[in-house]
């Protein structure tokens, strides 16, 4: 990909059936499109998924992507979205010994909180944009956590 | 009614009008294969391996417009038909094809003969299906149906276990599809129909470049029309071989690697290409960046992911090539055919400077001697198979096609092994048509034992394998690209092909002169059995012109001048 890459999140409506998640990430791995993250969960009271996927490409990388994941038959419909609401979370496990006020403090300038403390680690967890959850990782690393896991991002257009 | 999954194949078939069915039994496709043995509604044709009951189905399919079916068994019987798949798929070949799979307590087990068949078949299938209920298998071969033949055709693979096949349940193949997620888009967006031809009135040099689109869509005849209306000279693709017919004025050959000058000096030319069920292959195009310099681009797809996936597209109009070139024709006055006849006139000298041509300058017989031959022989009454190489170039180059349907030929996938199954599949869709099959020395070898296809269901395949004792594309691309480094495709060590088809009941020939090629196929129309006519051509000929692998459409390599015939 040597025209200008740029960061596109695509949503796709599909049927939730067996299956249909793999024939999503043949799709990229075949054509050899990037998945930067993906998310999927069904969609209440009908028989679709929304997956979110995270993609990067050129204009005309991101074009045939749409194009190509519209071409799959249990593919209802697919939105490249311009203007859009995004957010992620992250839970992210510090050992007990870090300084906890500290953490707390952090986490709810990104919309979060310590959601569990157990003998050894605590749990904390923020959601927020997915540049911003980044931002929060970087900051917390003095913290020392032991694990972290990001959810992917979810959007809606605005 | 309440049968078997097995019944229920057998009952759509005859419902979808299916009159023939190519495959190969095994375990766990038995059941089905048990009802065929009880039912008289269509033919089976045994192939003698899954890859080629696929290509003999594809051969059908393209000879006849209609859905070609097959049928395998699980594991091997399946990995072997995938080259197939993948074969229909690239070439947009409307097929159904219905595997056996271990029964649904041995999925997942790694049990006899398993494996993830529909895991497989995805990437190379328009959509694929795993059965696991025998109520859904009339939706599920119904849909089946539909979607390989509408929209962009392509092959659907429905995998069904053994215990399915034998699952009783409700059959009614009477019933509505619901298929929310899929509705091809066939008409032609009206105002992008008209600003297309506006800007065809306007352009001064504008160029059909036809496509397979055309055949698939049975659009050849309107598209005859259009172009004879508007006096716009034409191109083919390999897979449009026949849209035109070969004497029609206006068809200025095929284009591309192997195109002629004129058709790949009038591409570079052109201001404004009308591209009609094309899809800018890497073949057809050569250096992106330098194809079709000048020119606007109009491009009728049925697949909106064809369009502007290689080259931009101006005009691009996304429906069924025979709706929107319908809707063309009704504005035809717009265009005055008069106003291109510097243009034409352009592309006659083009094709005079570097006529598509071969020089008779060795003892040996040409190889594309042999298909202008059969082409002054036979013509319309014969339909046209290959294989895949130089053989292949040459039939595409000089065989006078007159008809959509006739040329049968793996395009996209360039499958080697795949004219003789596939013109087996042709003969069975066409009995009245001659099937014959261009071949080389080295594809006839993959594949052979569909000779036995043909003498046990006395299909009457022409084989004319021009013997070069070279696997010759590749050989050509080594002698002009590799300095002559013939690495592993001299094939001098060869069976005798005359006996190899007496040892399965057919016929052959070895010929070297060109009298004798001519005894031979008279001979062998007349005698009506699976043959094959060996001609001993020279053995270093070159397909040219040539346009070298990334080399821009214009930078051809050309035949020597020479006298020519």
């Amino acid at each position: 990909m040597t025209e200008n890459s740029e960061r596109r999140v695509v949503s796709v409506i599909v049927v939730n059936e067996a299956s249909v998640l793999s024939r999503i990430t043949n799709l990229f791995s075949g054509r050899g499109y990037n998945i930067t993250s993906l998310t999927v969960a069904p969609i209440p009271d009908s028989k679709y998924s929304r997956l979110t996927i995270v993609t990067s490409g050129s204009v005309r990388v991101i074009e045939q992507i749409t194009k190509q994941l519209h071409k799959l038959i249990p593919v209802l419909r697919v939105y490249e979205h311009a203007d859009l609401v995004e957010k992620e979370m992250a839970l992210i496990k510090f050992p007990i010994t870090e300084n906890i006020g500290d953490i707390n403090t952090l986490c709810e300038a990104y919309n979060g909180k310590i959601v569990n403390s157990g003998e050894n680690v605590i749990i904390a967890m923020v959601a927020d944009e997915p540049k911003r959850v980044s931002n929060f990782l970087e900051a917390i690393k003095r913290y020392n956590p032991k694990e972290i896991v990001r959810s992917g991002a979810v959007a809606l257009e605005r | 009614m309440q049968i078997s999954g097995a019944q229920m194949v057998i009952e759509a078939f005859i419902a979808e009008g299916v009159d023939t069915v190519f495959g190969y039994p095994g375990g766990a496709i038995m059941n089905v294969y048990d009802e065929i043995y009880k039912q008289d509604g269509f033919q089976h044709i045994l192939n003698r391996h899954e890859q080629a009951s696929i290509h003999a189905a594809e051969g059908y399919a393209k000879a006849s417009g209609k859905v070609g079916v097959a049928m395998i068994t699980s594991g091997p019987g399946f990995t072997n038909a995938v080259t197939g798949l993948a074969d229909a798929y690239m070439d947009s070949v409307p097929l159904v094809v219905v595997s056996g799979q271990v029964p649904m307590s041995l999925i997942g087990t790694d049990g006899f003969q398993e494996i993830d068949a529909i895991g497989i078949s995805r990437p190379c299938t328009k959509h694929n299906y795993l059965v696991t209920d025998a109520a859904d298998l009339p939706r599920v071969l119904k849909e089946a149906f539909y979607i390989a033949r509408s929209g962009r055709p392509g092959p659907v693979h429905v995998d069904i276990p053994k215990d399915v096949t034998a699952q009783i349940a409700e059959f009614n193949y009477d019933i509505e599809l619901e298929l929310e997620t899929y509705k091809p888009h066939v008409k032609g967006n009206p105002r992008q129909i008209r600003k297309a031809m506006e800007a065809i009135a306007k352009s001064k040099r504008p160029l059909f470049y036809l496509g397979g689109g055309i055949i698939n869509a049975n659009a050849a005849y309107e598209v005859r029309e259009l172009v004879h209306k508007t006096g716009i000279p034409a191109v083919e693709t390999l897979m449009a071989r026949g849209v035109l017919a070969h004497d029609d004025d206006l068809l200025i050959d095929m284009l591309g690697m192997h195109g002629s000058y004129a058709a790949n000096m009038a591409m570079s030319e052109t201001d404004l290409v009308i591209g009609l069920g094309a899809r800018f292959d890497d073949r057809v195009t050569g250096k992106l960046s330098e194809f079709a310099k000048n020119a606007d681009v109009i491009h009728v797809d049925i697949d909106p992911a064809s369009i502007s996936k290689l080259v931009n597209a101006d005009y691009p109009i996304v429906g069924d090539v025979k709706n929107v070139v319908n809707e063309m024709l009704e504005q035809v006055d717009k265009i005055h055919s008069e106003k291109y006849e510097l243009w034409r006139e352009t592309i006659s000298n083009f094709a005079e400077l570097h006529p598509l041509t071969f020089h008779e300058d060795t003892d040996r017989i040409k190889p594309q001697w042999v298909v202008k031959r059969v082409g002054e022989l036979l013509g319309d009454s014969a339909n046209i198979s290959t294989d895949v190489g130089q053989h292949q170039m040459w039939a595409a180059q000089f065989y006078p096609f007159s008809r959509p349907n006739q040329w049968i030929t793996s395009g996209g996938l360039g499958t080697m092994g795949f004219g003789f199954p596939a013109a087996i599949g042709v003969k069975a869709a066409c009995p009245d048509k001659i099937s014959i099959n261009f071949t080389g020395d080295g594809s006839i070898l993959m594949n052979v034992q569909e000779l036995m296809t043909a003498v046990e269901k006395k299909i009457p395949v022409i084989n004319i394998i021009l013997n070069n004792n070279f696997l010759g594309m590749v050989r050509q691309w080594q002698t002009l690209f590799y300095d002559k480094r013939h690495s592993e495709t001299d094939l001098s060590v060869q069976p005798d092909f005359v006996k190899l088809s007496e040892a399965f009941g057919g016929i052959g020939y070895r010929v070297k002169t060109k009298e004798e090629f001519d005894a031979a196929l008279k001979d062998a129309v007349e005698k009506n059995v699976v043959t094959f006519i060996e001609v001993i051509v020279e053995r270093f000929e070159n397909v040219m012109p040539m346009v070298p692998s990334g080399g821009s459409l214009f930078n051809m390599m050309l035949l020597e001048k020479k006298e020519t015939k």
